[in-house]
C-alpha cells in the first residue's frame, strides 16, 4: 500500500511540532511538584484506613488489585 | 525519499529530548559561580574562597525535607570545624525568595547562605537532587559529591571532611 505524500508530511510536521514539548525539569524546579496537594493520593493515611475497613467488610484482601471470592478464606 | 525524511525527523525528535550537560566530577576544578547573599543581597564569587579553605557546598531548597534534616548537621560541622579551616556554604535554589526566608526562620543556619538566582551555579555543578553536597579541598578540587541526606550519612561525611582538613596545603 502506498502512503500518500501528504500524510508523510503531516506526520513529520506533527513530530517536529511535538519537539517543543520535550523539556527537562531541573531538580530545583520541582518545588511545586513536591507539594502535598500535588500527590496522587493527598490523604494516604485515610486511604489506608478506608481500604482496611473495606477489606474487613468484604472479607477479602487485596480488594483493589486482586480478585477475591468473599468466602473469608483469604 | 519520504521515508528518509520521516526517519530524519524521528531521529531529531529523539535526540532533542536529551540535553547533554558537562557534569562536574570528583577530581574536577570547582566551577566559579556568582551567588547572592540571602541576608544582605551582596554578590559573592565562589573563587574568593578557593585555595583558602575546605569547602562544603550544599545545594538545598525549602520544600525538600532531607534538606531540613541536614541543617543541624551542617550547623554542627561549621561550628566545630570552622577554626580548622572548613567553610560550609549553603546555596539556596528556591524560586520564590520568601520561601527560603521562612525556612531559615524555622531552621536557622550559622553558615553563610546564598541564592543562585541565575541557576547557573546549579547547572554548572549538574545538581541532580536536592540536597546535593560537594566537598572541595584547599586546592579548589572537588573531592566528594554527595546526593541526598540521611542520618546514616553523617559519620561518612564527617570523616571525609576531617581527611580534607588534615591534608597539607
Amino acid at each position: 500500500m502506498k502512503i500518500p505524500q501528504a500524510l508523510w508530511l503531516v506526520v513529520s510536521l506533527v513530530l517536529v511540532l511535538s519537539v517543543s514539548g520535550c523539556s527537562s525539569v531541573a531538580p530545583w524546579q520541582r518545588g511545586v511538584l513536591a507539594k502535598s496537594q500535588m500527590a496522587l493520593d493527598i490523604y494516604p493515611v485515610q486511604s489506608t484506613f478506608k481500604s482496611h475497613i473495606y477489606n474487613s467488610r468484604e472479607a477479602v484482601t487485596g480488594n483493589s488489585s486482586a480478585g477475591g471470592g468473599g468466602c473469608g478464606c483469604n | 525519499m519520504n521515508q528518509r525524511i520521516f526517519t530524519l525527523f524521528t531521529t531529531l525528535l529523539v535526540l532533542s529530548c536529551f540535553q547533554p550537560v558537562e557534569a562536574v566530577e570528583v577530581g574536577d576544578k570547582v566551577p566559579d559561580c556568582l551567588l547572592t547573599s540571602i541576608s544582605d543581597l551582596q554578590h559573592f564569587e565562589l573563587k574568593q574562597l578557593n585555595g583558602q579553605k575546605v569547602l562544603y557546598l550544599d545545594f538545598w531548597a525549602s520544600w525538600c525535607s532531607p534538606c531540613a534534616q541536614s541543617f543541624p548537621f551542617l550547623n554542627d560541622l561549621n561550628q566545630g570545624l570552622k577554626e580548622k579551616g572548613l567553610q560550609v556554604v549553603g546555596i539556596n535554589m528556591d524560586q520564590e525568595p520568601g520561601e527560603s526566608k521562612a525556612f531559615l526562620a524555622k531552621f536557622p543556619a550559622n553558615f553563610p547562605v546564598y541564592s543562585d538566582i541565575a541557576e547557573k551555579c546549579a547547572t554548572d555543578f549538574d545538581v541532580k537532587v536536592m540536597p546535593s553536597s560537594y566537598l572541595v579541598d584547599r586546592k579548589g578540587i572537588i573531592r566528594h559529591v554527595h546526593f541526598g541526606f540521611r542520618s546514616g550519612d553523617v559519620d561518612e561525611l564527617r570523616t571525609l571532611v576531617d581527611q580534607l582538613l588534615a591534608e597539607k596545603r
